[in-house]
């Protein structure tokens, strides 16, 4: 039930690590902590989901807000990191289809 | 100098100016104060402190003492404010919770569904939510050929837009008869109202399916929501019920593909939520293999049964706290 989220703005990149858990009591946290970023036009997101040890459908709500926001705004969404069982919770929803969903954390700058 | 300081520089200049004069700029003034104490969440404790540590600083006479508390009460008048203010608080609270708890009821009410009797079917069905407003919804319809309709759905997203979310699909299924034996109709349709009608970060996972009594086939599809099972009884195994379909409420085009069961005779179909396979134990998550165990333990009762006691099993594991709502149905059929 605990999340920590650490932020770094490149331009117009917004790198995002992480860690914890993702659920009812800790996404509205996230939401605020990336939703103000995806407000903005053209902005690339990337959420490293390494160290995301759990994530229910709270949590699936918060990345589809934010998919759904950087779309409109000709912005873009990575998640990166993810588990097996993320993985899948991706897979089931059709999510990962339309989403940029990779299991490879992306290269250092 | 941080707050604090600032705080008891300014607290101590107002007790002076006013023990030397008593003004009604100096009772202005802590009223000031006050505000900005209770902003920065400085307890009256700490002020009361303060206050008692000036008094010794200076000549205790008996007026002296009276006009100082002259001060403090001005302080306090703001604090006192915040105490009524949070009692108020507490009442709306108290109100919004007696509100809810008449919306989940009207949700039992509207949306309750009874599990139909169809000749050759045994049905269990269970729904437990895990606060007072359940996410989980699930839909039984009988139509005048005995097909048998049955959608299970999951809301993401809490209160009342979930609970009406529900209703849409309730009304879509009751409204379209022509459409009830074309699950992929039925889904892309839902589709498109929830996607216009509902918040950005709603969406809901829905599998609709269709039992046909006739021919025992049971067609269906899926949109994003955990596979069920599927049981052979000739073969004593468990498949998982796959199907493939984009969330309700994403992208208004999608299209959902439909899958078709031959249903012989003491075979099952298993449709749950995800709060069956999100149950956290101790050791972790249970798998859906352990899920099948359980099934397989009960698997000579009745529907009814199996689900009831799968739920007591999994409930005891949980430590009687469940994490989201439970939603299990199982179809078997019995000749």
């Amino acid at each position: 039930m605990n999340i920590s989220i650490s932020l770094t703005e490149i331009g117009s990149e917004l790198h995002a690590k992480l860690t914890g858990e993702i659920d009812a009591y800790t996404a509205p946290q996230v939401k605020e902590s990336l939703h103000p970023y995806a407000e903005k036009a053209g902005v690339k997101m990337i959420v490293d989901l390494t160290d995301v040890s759990y994530m229910d459908s709270t949590g699936l709500g918060v990345f589809v807000g934010l998919f759904k926001k950087l779309k409109s705004e000709n912005g873009n969404l990575i998640l990166t990191g993810l588990s097996d069982r993320l993985k899948r919770l991706f897979e089931i929803t059709g999510l990962a289809d339309v989403m940029n969903v990779n299991t490879e954390v992306e290269g250092g700058v | 100098m941080d707050f604090r300081d600032t705080i008891e520089s300014k607290y101590r200049d107002i007790m002076n100016n006013y023990l030397n004069d008593q003004n009604e700029q100096s009772l202005y003034q802590a009223q000031k104060l006050s505000r900005k104490l209770i902003e920065h969440h400085i307890v009256p404790e700490e002020i009361i402190s303060l206050h008692k540590t000036i008094m010794l600083e200076n000549e205790l006479t008996r007026k002296s003492f009276s006009d100082s508390f002259d001060i403090l009460l001005e302080v306090m008048i703001g604090y006192g404010l915040s105490y009524r203010e949070h009692q108020s608080l507490r009442t709306e609270q108290l109100a919004l919770k007696s509100e809810i708890e008449v919306a989940a009821s009207m949700q039992q009410t509207l949306l309750g569904t009874t599990v139909p009797k169809i000749d050759g079917l045994d049905i269990g069905a269970i729904s437990v939510p895990a606060r007072q407003m359940n996410g989980d919804y699930h839909h039984f319809i009988k139509d005048e050929n005995q097909c048998l309709g049955i959608a299970i759905a999951d809301v993401i997203g809490k209160g009342i837009p979930a609970a009406l979310s529900m209703s849409m699909i309730k009304y879509a299924m009751d409204s379209l008869p022509e459409n009830r034996h074309n699950p992929s109709a039925i889904l892309e349709s839902l589709n498109r109202v929830v996607e216009q009608n509902v918040d950005p970060s709603m969406f809901i996972t829905m599998c609709y399916g269709v039992y046909n009594p006739w021919n025992h086939k049971f067609l269906y599809a899926s949109a994003g929501h955990e596979p069920g099972f599927f049981y052979s009884s000739e073969n004593q195994t468990f498949q998982d019920l796959d199907g493939k379909g984009l969330l309700l409420g994403i992208d208004k085009k999608t299209k959902y593909k439909e899958y078709e069961l031959n249903v012989l005779q003491g075979d099952m179909i298993i449709l749950l939520s995800d709060g069956v396979t999100e149950c956290r134990t101790k050791e972790g998550f249970i798998e859906r293999e352990n899920l099948i165990g359980y099934i397989e333990k009960n698997i000579h009762l009745h529907p009814q049964e199996i689900v009831a006691n799968i739920y007591k099993d999994l409930e005891r594991l949980q430590e009687f706290e469940l994490r989201d709502d439970f939603t299990l149905i199982i179809l078997k059929r019995t000749e």
